[in-house]
């Protein structure tokens, strides 16, 4: 088992994935330079949070240009498992990989803090370790994360069960209580909230570990 | 080649709440400004062009616009476009 984690300039979670992965987890982690285009020998990808080049124009509309997501893309159109957390959550939808759009915070503020979040059924294989209606902790530190779709959009991601994970207290006013998502094969994840800030017991809780060790199963 | 210059003006759709324009309307009360019903942000984007003609112009623009400039999702955007190559710049 192999992980690559995506580097772009301004990405500031990228250590913790590797942390959370090699350090906890014990899974080989191999950081992808934003320009790299090589991803043989990789089973997964996490695009990792922070701010893609800046975010300048929107949140990921410059990294879905970078030349190692054309390979991304590619690799999860042949299945290739793919994690997008928070800054890559927003990189996969305007990728286009994932419906809908993130947003500013309905009350404006970054907010950074520990989330109750409902696993809905759906088929993520990401999330093969959690159990339907299970309710998890995993911190979020956002200030974009208003997750958009129109109702129709919406009601058709619930009924598909691409919405994988819901907020039990709506922090940012996200429509239909999202907070991720994933696509109709389930072998891509988004979402706002941090997994791998819930891997070490010296930080806090460890229900994120086992998203993680859902690559090692 | 022609050059072109162009304003284009990206909002966010009527259906997706604004809270930094809301935010601002709640200012503009505060600063005496009253009777400000809705105010919604939005960017204006300058771009000058080179083109061979107004039509590949605007198909360019039209592209950037729709492709990069604003996300379809959520927001709209508006292209005003000029031919900047007669006016002896």
């Amino acid at each position: 088992m192999s992980l690559g984690v995506v580097v772009f300039p301004g990405s500031n979670c990228d250590r913790d994935v590797q942390w959370a992965a090699e350090g906890c987890l014990g899974i080989k982690t191999r950081f992808l330079w934003h320009e790299e285009r090589d991803l043989s020998g990789l089973d997964a990808v996490v695009i990792p949070g922070g701010f893609s080049y800046g975010d300048y124009l929107r949140c990921g509309a410059i990294a879905r240009f970078a030349p190692v997501l054309q390979e991304v893309a590619a690799f999860a159109e042949r299945g290739g498992r793919v994690l997008g957390i928070c800054n890559g959550f927003q990189v996969l939808t305007e990728m286009g990989l994932l419906p809908g759009a993130l947003t500013r915070n309905q009350k404006l503020h970054f907010i950074c803090e520990p989330t109750d979040l409902r696993v809905e059924p759906g088929p993520c294989s990401w999330l093969q370790g959690y159990t339907s209606g299970e309710v998890v902790n995993f911190p979020i530190a956002h200030g974009e994360g208003r997750y958009q779709a129109d109702p129709e959009l919406l009601k058709q991601l619930g009924d598909s069960g691409q919405v994988v994970l819901r907020y039990c207290n709506n922090p940012n006013g996200s429509v239909g209580d999202v907070a991720g998502l994933s696509n109709t094969q389930g072998n891509v994840l988004g979402l706002m909230p941090h997994p791998e800030r819930a891997c070490d017991p010296t930080t806090g809780g460890v229900d994120g570990r086992r998203l993680l060790a859902s690559l090692i199963g | 080649m022609p050059l072109f210059s162009a304003r284009v003006l990206v909002s966010l759709r009527p259906s997706v709440l604004d809270p930094a324009g809301e935010a601002t309307r709640a200012a503009a009360a505060r600063l005496g400004v009253d009777g400000v019903s809705k105010l919604r942000i939005g960017k204006a984007v300058e771009v000058e062009l080179d083109a061979p003609d107004e039509q590949s112009a605007r198909a360019q623009l039209e592209l950037l616009s729709d492709r990069l400039l604003a996300n379809p999702v959520i927001e709209n955007w508006t292209l005003e476009l000029k031919d900047d190559s007669s006016a002896g710049a």
